[in-house]
């Protein structure tokens, strides 16, 4: 999600983000509803067809998104093969490794902008009650914008302390993040009110890049 | 090369509209602790430099030329806009350039941030797309168009945040420390860039050595303006004070 975008004119990746995460949110549903072996198999040939053959994505785009899964994969294989059945073991396991690989295929394929605009449109509705729904975009947006910054800033602490003779992670990494994350939030509140983040009414530009 | 390139900004800058900054008895405190005291200046000139120490309040006569900062006593104008009462309109004129670009830079990917100010300025998709298209050119940032900007060099990262800046249209441009945490290869790299800009511009820097082509610097010291003159006549005074 932080980087996971690759550049693309397919009809995937050209296809609206509402639309996606409909589709995402309705084949989750779809595959929580069926136990059938079969079913859940070509769930996971579509996805995998989505992703690899029409949205053209490089397969380590999807295999670095369930490198991390597989732990838990034969894990949950393994609760199945005690409590249940291989069969129904079998059928949870495609069935999470098919919802990672869509999720994958859909944050690859789609902007954050696009996301974000998505997401505005589902909180609309909100507006009745104050909310401003390009606000919640804007936070999603710079969420996950600031994230890698501040595991960068840590990183930086952590190496600082262990120059000093830390060797270990501290509870006391948290008080300078802390005070350099607050510094920086006022910079960085600044720098909404310079670029005019405040300026507009809530709303958002259809087809902004 | 860099004079023929200021030459040619310079013809440019004269299809601009050009900015007056005035700070009349302009005094600033944070709490208790003065940091600009009765400063008084006319900014009409289309390169201002300004130098003085840590702590001696040029970074906050920085952000009181386009209202991030409101003085405490006096008035900021600019173009006879109150920033105090005008801070919006005043914001569109002065673009904000800071010391640190990661803090500037508020969208994950390159071209969504450069969209970032077009669209809170109101402008419609295709000029949004025209303008970020033409800056991710003119600073050869075309290629990163879909990078995640945490993954930007230094220089690329400071690029990037004057690039959201330009994109605005601004008339004048603040820069604060622009080249602070850069190597020298990407110092000069946007030391040539603020160079060639149109616009005019107010540079806050420990570089004395850019300043060679300025109209004018300000001299600040413990908040106050101790000198003001061109390049030639401050910044040797300058060095001889620090000496």
């Amino acid at each position: 999600m932080l980087s996971l975008y690759v550049p693309g004119t397919s009809p995937v990746h050209r296809a609206p983000a509402g639309l996606k995460l409909a589709v995402l949110a309705a084949l989750g549903v779809a595959l929580f509803l069926t136990g059938r072996l079969e079913w859940v198999a070509a769930a996971l040939v579509f996805v995998l067809a989505a992703g690899l053959l029409v949205a053209r994505l490089p397969a380590r785009v999807l295999t670095s998104q369930v490198r991390p899964l597989w732990i838990w994969l034969v894990a949950l294989f393994g609760f199945h093969l005690l409590a249940t059945d291989p069969m129904t073991g079998l059928v949870a396991v495609l069935r999470l490794l098919t919802l990672v690989i869509a999720a994958a295929v859909v944050t690859a394929t789609t902007r954050v902008t696009a996301l974000v605009a998505a997401i505005e449109w589902l909180a609309s509705p909100l507006r009745v009650f104050g909310v401003r729904p390009a606000r919640i975009g804007l936070v999603i947006a710079m969420t996950l914008r600031f994230i890698p910054l501040v595991a960068d800033r840590a990183a930086r602490i952590r190496e600082a302390q262990a120059a000093r003779g830390a060797d270990r992670v501290r509870v006391v990494l948290v008080v300078p993040l802390l005070v350099q994350v607050l510094r920086m939030a006022t910079t960085v509140g600044e720098a909404l009110d310079a670029r005019g983040a405040g300026d507009v009414p809530a709303r958002r530009i259809r087809g902004t890049v | 090369m860099r004079w023929g390139r200021r030459a040619e900004a310079a013809a440019s800058a004269a299809t601009l509209s050009r900015t007056t900054i005035d700070l009349a008895d302009v005094s600033h405190s944070y709490g208790d602790r003065p940091v600009l005291t009765n400063v008084s200046v006319t900014l009409t000139e289309r390169r201002v430099g300004v130098i003085g120490g840590n702590g001696s309040g040029k970074s906050t006569f920085a952000r009181l030329l386009n209202g991030l900062v409101l003085p405490s006593a006096g008035t900021v104008t600019v173009d006879g806009l109150d920033t105090r009462t005008q801070g919006r309109e005043v914001r569109r004129r002065v673009g904000f350039v800071f010391q640190d670009p990661d803090a500037q830079i508020v969208h994950p990917t390159v071209e969504e941030d450069l969209a970032f100010g077009p669209h809170n300025q109101g402008l419609p998709a295709d000029e949004i797309a025209r303008r970020v298209d033409e800056v991710l050119v003119r600073y050869g940032l075309a290629g990163h168009r879909d990078h995640p900007a945490h993954l930007l060099s230094g220089g690329q990262k400071q690029l990037l945040a004057i690039a959201g800046v330009l994109v605005m249209h601004p008339q004048r441009i603040v820069f604060d420390e622009p080249t602070t945490l850069l190597d020298l290869t990407n110092t000069r790299r946007v030391s040539r860039v603020i160079d060639e800009l149109e616009q005019d511009v107010v540079v806050v820097t420990h570089h004395l050595d850019s300043l060679g082509g300025f109209d004018r610097v300000l001299v600040f010291e413990d908040g106050r303006v101790v000198a003001d003159g061109s390049p030639g006549e401050t910044v040797p005074w300058y060095v001889a004070r620090m000496s």
